[in-house]
Order: structure tokens, then C-alpha cells, then sequence
């Protein structure tokens, strides 16, 4: 649950519209909505590397990596619990 | 051990004036410096300053000795110097070992050396070596490199400008008013592309280098287009900063290499014209393709291509892995910059 309220927070603190009725459900493609572009792409790789002591492969990056909360956060536990079992 | 520098950080007491200014208001530049300092500057070299000085009486000094517009980000304080020349790369973001430190304090000097061993550190008294030194001397002095202190400056303006508009993005990116202008490389362009090649390591997709007779072949060869970006915004020409090969078949547009200087990192680029390449070949019934080397420093590029849609085929063609736009390639160019074509593709 923690990481998902961390994600969404970064995804929220960052996003490009600022409507009163924008809802960012955990399953919205937040690329394909346009609530966030190709740049922050980069700064949240940069972000979930830093914040959860993660690395992310160049096998990884791929857009349905990125493409919303859920699978954010997938990739997130994937990471960790490789991360767990390697320490 | 042997790259080109493109910063020479310099002391001031003892260095580039005889005498310790908080001592004596009359210190006097050392002979020559004037004219090393505009050599260097013409030949695209970067000065800087690391002094341990009161700030304000030395800025005032190299005004009075109309010097103080060679300088960028002068770092002058009390604290380490190795810290100094450490915010200096950071500020323009190029390795360290590109930096030239100049001091008459074997002190200073043991201390740089220590923390930064690639910093190529030279005694106050040989500073007239500089000139003929091989590491300061480029090959070819493109257009470009002459004006990079000015791209530099122009650069501190935006970087300002970006502060007021606080974390929004996109709204800043949208008030630069930018102008991506793609041209074909012709032969005046080739030392500029050569010189891409060589200096751009992070937005770079494959970390090639081509040498100015392999670009002229690939000008004058009917199957490959060698593009070049210029970037304007209003506040004036980032210069040319990007450089784009393509090899052109009946089935695929493939992009052989595709580089950015790190000047214009975060300005959305490479999307903007992967999305321009995935219209041509949309247009002509055809795929886009392209090449990645991994070379430990260019995943920004990767990332940059996953995220317009390319996909990792796992398909090696020599070095580099094979990408294939997949069925939902990006098409439609960021909101906040115009794209002017000027290419044959």
C-alpha cells in the first residue's frame, strides 16, 4: 500500500492538467489521457530507482511498464521482491 | 587519459593577475592572459574560476580588467576548490575529465588532484603552454564552438526563466516558443555532425562515432539521409543540435543513429522527431526501425524510444539491438514546439 500511495503522489505532484473533476483512477493510462508526458517519463525512473532501491533494466522500459498506477507499482514489487530474495 | 578540454577553471591571486587582490586593489593582469583567455574562448573552450577571494571585490576586479565576460559560473568562496570545480561540471554537465585547473598553490593543486584525479591540473606558470597544448586544440573549430559560451549564457537566461514557473513543465516548455528546424546535412555541416558524434554521450543511441569522410559518403549516397536539428527558441539558436542517420529501404525507414546534445536534454526532441520519422514512414507504407547500443550512459535515449512506442525485437544487427515501432507509435508531435521540415526523406 505504501508504494502506491508514493506513486500516486509523485504521478499527482507532476501531472500536466489542473482540473477540478480530474479523478486519476489506478487503472487510467495516464499517457494515453494526457495527463502526464514522454519527459516525466524519465524523472519517475528516475524517482522509483531512488525512492525504492530499485534498477530498472533496459528490458523493463517499456511503456505498459509505465502506463498507469497498477502497472507502475507491478513493477515496483517485482523489483523488490527480486531485491528481497538476492539480500 | 587524453580528452579535449573543454574548461579551463582558473585561480585569480597569482595566477591571472600578479599580486593577492585583498592586499593590493592594484593587481595587474599577467601578460598575455587577454589574449589566451579569447584564443581558448574562440576555440569553444568554456572559462570558469576557482578562488578563494571576497566575491564581490573579484567580480569587481575582472569587470575593471574586462575580463569578466569569459567567465561562466565563477566559483569564488572560501570553501574547497575540488568542491568548486565539482559544481562547474555539474552546472555544465561534462565529465570531469574534460576540466583544466590552473593555480600557482602546489597546495590547491595536491588537493584538486586527490579528490578529482582526471582533472588535468597546470602551475600558474605554465599557463602560456595552454595554447599549443595538444588537449586544447581542437581538430576542426565549427561554428558552433564559437559561439558556445553565448549558448551557455543563453542557457543561464532559461534556466532562470524556468524557476518562476515553479514544477510546471509544460507551461514553461510552452512559453520558450521553440522551432525544431530538420534540414539534410550538407557538406558545411559535416565537421558540426563529426563533432556531434564525439561529444554526445547521454542522448546518443548508439555511441558511434563516423569520421568526416564516412559522413560525406553518407551525404552523397542515395539510400542513407543524414538530417540535422537546429533548436530556436526566443530566447535565440540553441545551434545545431541534433543529428539523425537514416537508412532508407523499400519496407523501413531505419534509424541507423540518432543523437542530442545534452543542451537540449528535457526539451521533448527526440520524441518530437521520432513522432516526425513514425509520419514519414506512415505516409509511405513503411516501418521505422532503429538501432540501440547500451553503453552504460545513454539510457535516457532507450527510455526516450520505449516511450514513443518503439519495441525491443531482442534482434542483434551487429552491436546494436534491433527496435520496431509497434502498432501504437506516437504520431502527433509535443503541443509546445513547431517542427519545421526541410528534409527530402
Amino acid at each position: 500500500m505504501e508504494i502506491r500511495k508514493k506513486v500516486r503522489s509523485f504521478i499527482i505532484d507532476n501531472m500536466l492538467v489542473w482540473e477540478q473533476d480530474i479523478v486519476l483512477n489506478d487503472d487510467d493510462n495516464i499517457f494515453a489521457l494526457g495527463f502526464v508526458n514522454s519527459l516525466f517519463a524519465m524523472k519517475l525512473l528516475n524517482y522509483l530507482e531512488v525512492e525504492f532501491s530499485v534498477s530498472i533494466e533496459t528490458e523493463e522500459m517499456k511503456i505498459e511498464n509505465f502506463s498507469s498506477v497498477d502497472n507502475i507499482c507491478a513493477l515496483v514489487t517485482r523489483k523488490k521482491e527480486v531485491n528481497d530474495k538476492a539480500s | 587519459m587524453s580528452d579535449m578540454i573543454k574548461c579551463v577553471v582558473w585561480d585569480l591571486d597569482n595566477t591571472i593577475w600578479d599580486g593577492i587582490l585583498s592586499e593590493d586593489e592594484n593587481v595587474s593582469l599577467k601578460p598575455w592572459v587577454g589574449e589566451m583567455l579569447d584564443t581558448l574562448d574562440q576555440r569553444g573552450i568554456i572559462h570558469s574560476i576557482a578562488s578563494r577571494n571576497n566575491q564581490a571585490d573579484a567580480l569587481r576586479k575582472l569587470k575593471e580588467l574586462s575580463i569578466d565576460q569569459y567567465f561562466l559560473y565563477p566559483q569564488i568562496h572560501w570553501g574547497d576548490k575540488s568542491e568548486s570545480i565539482q559544481a562547474i561540471q555539474q552546472k555544465l554537465n561534462i565529465a570531469i575529465g574534460c576540466i583544466a585547473f590552473i593555480d600557482d598553490q602546489p597546495a590547491e593543486r595536491h588537493e584538486v588532484q586527490m579528490k578529482l584525479p582526471d582533472v588535468y591540473c597546470l602551475d600558474a606558470e605554465e599557463y602560456e603552454t595552454m595554447i599549443a597544448h595538444a588537449r586544447f586544440i581542437p581538430e576542426k573549430i565549427t561554428e558552433d564552438a564559437k559561439m558556445r559560451r553565448l549558448l551557455y549564457q543563453q542557457e543561464q537566461v532559461r534556466a532562470e526563466e524556468e524557476e518562476k514557473f515553479g514544477g510546471n513543465n509544460i507551461e514553461f516548455l510552452r512559453s520558450l516558443q521553440m522551432e525544431l528546424l530538420v534540414t539534410m546535412a550538407d557538406e558545411e555541416d559535416l565537421a558540426r555532425a563529426e563533432e556531434l558524434t564525439l561529444r554526445t554521450n547521454q542522448l546518443n543511441a548508439t555511441g558511434k562515432t563516423y569520421d568526416y569522410n564516412t559522413l560525406a559518403e553518407f551525404i552523397r549516397s542515395d539510400r542513407f539521409s543524414l538530417c540535422l536539428c537546429e533548436l530556436k527558441d526566443r530566447f535565440g539558436s540553441y545551434g545545431k543540435i541534433g543529428l539523425v542517420l537514416l537508412n532508407n529501404t523499400a519496407e523501413d525507414i531505419h534509424i541507423e543513429m540518432m543523437l542530442f546534445s545534452c543542451r537540449v536534454i528535457s526539451r521533448g526532441i527526440g520524441t518530437a522527431m521520432i513522432c516526425f520519422l513514425n509520419n514519414k514512414a506512415g505516409a509511405t507504407g513503411r516501418r521505422l526501425t532503429a538501432n540501440f547500443r547500451d553503453t552504460g550512459r545513454n539510457r535516457n535515449m532507450f527510455m526516450t524510444y520505449a516511450m514513443a512506442g518503439f519495441q525491443d525485437t531482442a534482434v542483434m544487427q551487429d552491436d546494436c539491438r534491433l527496435l520496431v515501432m509497434g502498432p501504437d507509435g506516437r504520431s502527433e508531435l509535443p503541443p509546445y514546439l513547431t517542427l519545421l521540415d526541410q528534409t527530402k526523406i
